[in-house]
């Protein structure tokens, strides 16, 4: 390890340390406003030196941690979820009560864990990085320690999270006792070296079972709506971005430089998970009441969509293939960000707003919270102007390049159901109010949450009408990968 | 660049019409007008300038605008302007005015949010007619639905929020199977030139062939018949019309399936030459039955605007019959009917959104000898019925009557059965005449009579008409030459194709 390592590091560093100042922060004095303002400041800090670090990668600092631009732009990604959440907290978590002060350190070591994932290059940095995460998440989940609906979505996803830990570790094993490395390039190298791979084949499947219990793909979604649903809203936009995002990079990454993408006997299991994703998530959302489970299912929905331009990476080069799922999960994480930070904008301080009821009406008792949700609503459905419509684009190019017309014309006709749900709180926001005294008014923009929303909402509609500079990072980072 | 502020001036007039609400009162309709003052300004010096420029052989085109967008896929802001799109912008600039005449009184909430609706659903459709770049055009295409959703979802009648829904949905779905055969065409042209481009006129450059372009094909053609629309594509409409307000009508029939009809002629025909001419035989049995079907339905009708709805079906098949049969006369008569159709379904609309203002039903079995009480409402709805259904020395006998010219060249049967079309349209069109403004008075109503404001938008309305029965060549002029191009084309594909 060299000086320039430690550059190269600094992101992982500086986040450990800000999670550091504000444990000891918060032992000496309980104080929210402070405990909050560390995090941000922190945070925000961390973000400055994704920028230092981004002139001296690509950096193999040991063997297990890989900085490169890769890992370097998710690692922003994710700093700018987590500070997004972060601001979404400090209100709603205010008026609510209780010692929330360790909630931000939570939010901090899910995003160290979420880190190390996306720079990791190796099954042990890697398996670290995961269970950083999800025990933080585990944590956060059940932080409102007093409201059964919470715990149970922690117990909930304990269990899963053990479970599909399980896999993980059966199938590295597995992949181990074949290749005999746990380095993601080793594999890779075996990959194209040897002919006859069974174990590693299998061990590949576990790898991408286990993952897929954390991205909620049918048919291991089950803990998902529940999750959403019990979690407080902010830590739901945390689960739902960081932590989807974090994995489905690691996903790729594995594919990448391990060869997985070799294998082509994988592809009909691969597009039976796409179709099964894609129609689940949009049928079942349409049976839904509730906002947080329409969009838990809605986003199940997406990560179906991704896997239909991951999928693409079987047959043909794999860079349409990073630039279209890095783009993706851009897109999707601001519109998720969003979307969720409608509903903690909205919610009073005993219950959240997530019955479709609380949104009628929004339109004119509170216009400006619901443009913004409008806006969120539309990006999700792919509509253009919008940064989920150039993702949507993505996914058509990235199949249409691999010739994928079957998965195309499911992702055709799930985002056809998915109109139904998004346009069913489209119109319920239209209709006239229901006169009660009970609605809360957000002033714009006095809040935190106010300014948090435009911003996003600008983001969305900047990569949705001026993409080209976004593209054309990330297509440089999907030249410079591997 | 004068293109862009065609789009530009309604985009911007949107945003200020909706903030313009704070300043109270008729702020938000007056700055419509304005935005609407300034197009139709540009288009009278486009129109001004057609006469000379049009005729450059092997050049049809007025305007072009051409700025880098997404680089990555050659994707750009691609805008022109041929004698064609012309028209279109004309007649859409037209309408928009005659929209915000008839919603004048009949909007009182929200106004500022309407007149902004209303301005984008104009600014997605001027996008449609110019773009000339696939990803551009697929943009706008979208950008027209989503505030003509807020127009029926938010201002419509009853059932608004089915009807809304299924209008979205319906175009949301045929849209994206475009947007499929969009991307498909593009990285078919990239492996045979090794560039992405989204341009228009590149993309003609390498026609597709075989079975793949059949397929691209049907792609853009089931988004252009869902919006044009024809059978079996059509259901959304009679709701959409029906629940719309009486601006959302007028824009909707006026406008909007229109740009089905240019899809058509503009991208179907000259980026898939073969792969269309192959599909004739289905393409023009689809508009025999959407004649026949739309006008048998619409006679069954006893809701007024619901039965002027499917009057639309039964004209737009016209349309589609001129687009296939695969000469100029019936691409001719193809366009008059667009625009003549444009004009007379737009007044019927406002006839009907008119009376439902006044006496709060569509239901012609309420109605019954309103002559007496609205004499000049009564004669306009006598005069755009005879229009519509194609009364020579008006538009829209010349539009079907050269449809009909055409395609008898080329399947005598399908057109002799096409023809029946024009003898339904009397029927459904006096019974309208008959039930609602004939016979006793089934119920009493106290109404006004057609003001100034409604009469000069109607007189305007007569006029071009009657400009349209008389004159017709005037627009021919216009649009001859890019009709020329495409016949130039089609019969190019045709000599290499045994």
């Amino acid at each position: 390890m060299n000086a320039l390592d430690f550059v190269g590091l600094l992101p992982i560093i500086a986040v450990a340390a800000v999670s550091v100042v504000l444990m000891v922060a918060i032992s000496f004095q309980r104080n929210y406003d402070l405990a909050w303002q560390i995090a941000v400041a922190g945070l925000a800090l961390s973000m400055v030196t994704v920028l230092i670090a981004w002139n001296i990668v690509p950096l193999q600092v040991t063997p297990l941690i890989l900085i490169d631009k890769y890992a370097l732009f998710f690692t922003f990604l994710l700093f700018g979820s987590g500070l997004i959440v972060l601001l979404f907290c400090y209100e709603y978590f205010k008026v609510r009560g209780g010692q929330n002060e360790e909630l931000f350190l939570l939010v901090l070591t899910g995003l160290l864990g979420g880190v190390v994932v996306v720079s990791s290059n190796h099954f042990a940095s890697f398996f670290i990085g995961l269970e950083t995460l999800s025990v933080s998440l585990f944590a956060l989940i059940a932080y409102p320690i007093k409201e059964s609906r919470a715990l149970e979505a922690a117990i909930k996803y304990l269990i899963l999270s053990a479970v599909s830990s399980a896999f993980l570790l059966f199938g590295m094993a597995l992949v181990y006792f074949e290749t005999g490395s746990l380095s993601f390039n080793d594999v890779g190298v075996f990959q194209t070296t040897v002919n006859s791979q069974p174990y590693s084949f299998i061990g590949m499947i576990l790898l991408f079972i286990g993952l897929a219990f954390k991205l909620s793909l049918v048919p291991f979604h089950m803990w998902t709506s529940d999750v959403y649903e019990g979690a407080p809203a902010p830590v739901t936009a945390f689960v739902a971005t960081v932590s989807k995002g974090a994995i489905f990079a690691v996903l790729l990454r594995y594919f990448v430089q391990a060869n997985a993408f070799e294998y082509e006997t994988f592809f009909p299991t691969l597009s039976l998970i796409a179709i099964v994703t894609i129609m689940g998530g949009n049928l079942l959302a349409l049976l839904q009441t509730n906002i947080k489970r329409i969009l838990a299912y809605s986003s199940i929905a997406h990560l179906g969509y991704l896997l239909v331009a991951f999928a693409a990476g079987l047959f043909v080069g794999v860079e349409l293939v990073i630039e279209s799922v890095i783009f993706y999960l851009v897109a999707y994480i601001l519109t998720t960000l969003g979307a969720f930070g409608v509903l903690t904008a909205l919610s009073p301080s005993d219950s959240e707003a997530d019955s479709i009821e609380d949104y009628t009406g929004l339109f004119w008792t509170n216009p400006w919270i619901a443009t913004f949700f409008t806006v969120m609503l539309l990006s999700l459905a792919g509509i253009p102007l919008t940064a989920g419509f150039v993702a949507k684009f993505y996914v058509f190019a990235a199949g249409v390049d691999s010739s994928l017309w079957g998965l195309l014309l499911v992702v055709i006709a799930g985002s056809g159901i998915g109109l139904f749900y998004y346009l069913r709180i489209v119109i319920e926001m239209t209709k006239q109010p229901v006169e009660s005294a009970g609605t809360t008014q957000i002033k714009y923009p006095a809040t935190i949450n106010g300014v948090s929303l435009s911003f996003l909402t600008v983001l969305i509609f900047w990569f949705g009408i001026r993409p080209s500079a976004l593209i054309e990072m990330i297509a440089g980072i999907s030249r410079g990968f591997g | 660049m004068i293109l862009a502020w065609l789009i530009a001036i309604l985009f911007v007039g949107g945003l200020l019409a909706w903030y313009s609400e704070r300043w109270g009162g008729q702020w938000p309709r007056w700055i419509t007008l304005i935005a609407l003052t300034l197009d139709s300004l540009l288009v009278l010096i486009l129109l001004a300038g057609s006469d000379a420029s049009l005729f450059k052989p092997g050049d049809v085109w007025l305007e072009h605008l051409l700025v880098e967008w997404i680089p990555r896929f050659g994707i750009s802001l691609h805008f022109a302007l041929d004698g064609l799109s012309l028209l279109l912008i004309a007649l859409t600039v037209f309408l928009g005015f005659m929209a915000v005449s008839c919603s004048w009184t009949e909007i009182k909430e929200r106004v500022g949010f309407f007149h902004f609706n209303l301005l984008w659903t104009l600014a997605g459709v001027f996008g449609v007619f110019l773009a000339m770049d696939l990803f551009l055009f697929f943009v706008f295409w979208e950008v027209m639905i989503v505030p003509m959703y807020f127009l029926i979802g938010i201002w419509g009648h009853e059932n608004r929020s089915y009807a809304a829904m299924k209008f979205f949905i319906f175009t949301q779905i045929s849209g994206l199977l475009m947007l499929l055969a969009i991307v498909a065409l593009v990285f078919v042209n990239k492996a045979a030139t090794g560039v992405f481009t989204f341009n228009y006129f590149e993309l003609l450059k390498n026609p597709v062939s075989g079975d793949l372009a059949t397929w691209l094909m049907l792609g853009f053609f089931i988004a252009f018949l869902v919006k044009l629309p024809g059978v079996p594509f059509h259901t959304w409409l009679p709701d959409a019309h029906t629940q719309a307000p009486t601006a959302g009508s007028v824009i909707l029939a006026g406008v909007l399936l229109k740009t089905g009809a240019y899809g058509l002629i503009r991208f179907v025909v000259p980026l898939f030459p073969e792969a269309a001419r192959d599909f004739t035989p289905v393409a023009m049995f689809l508009a025999v039955v959407s004649i026949i079907y739309g006008a048998k339905v619409a006679f069954a009708q006893s809701d007024i605007k619901r039965l002027i709805a499917y009057t639309s079906i039964s004209h737009m098949g016209f349309i589609l019959l001129g687009v296939f049969a695969w000469n100029a006369l019936a691409l001719q008569g193809a366009v008059m009917t667009m625009l003549a159709h444009g004009i007379s379904s737009a007044a019927l609309f406002m006839i009907a959104g008119a009376l439902q203002e006044r006496i709060h039903t569509r239901d012609m079995a309420r109605m019954g000898g309103l002559w007496g009480d609205v004499p000049r409402l009564s004669v306009m709805a006598l005069f755009f019925s005879i229009a519509a259904l194609g009364m020579p020395g008006l538009g829209n006998f010349i539009g079907e009557f050269l449809v009909l010219l055409g395609s008898f060249q080329v399947n005598w049967q399908l057109t002799a059965l096409a023809a029946l079309g024009l003898i339904v349209a009397p029927i459904y069109s006096l019974i309208v005449i008959q039930k609602a403004f004939h016979g006793p008075h089934n119920e009493k109503h106290s109404l006004w009579d057609f003001g100034p404001r409604e009469m000069t938008a109607m007189g305007l309305m007569v006029i071009a008409m009657v400009w349209m029965g008389l004159y017709p060549q005037s627009m021919m002029n216009i649009a001859n030459p890019s009709l020329t191009e495409t016949m130039r084309r089609i019969a190019i594909s045709a000599e290499k194709t045994p």
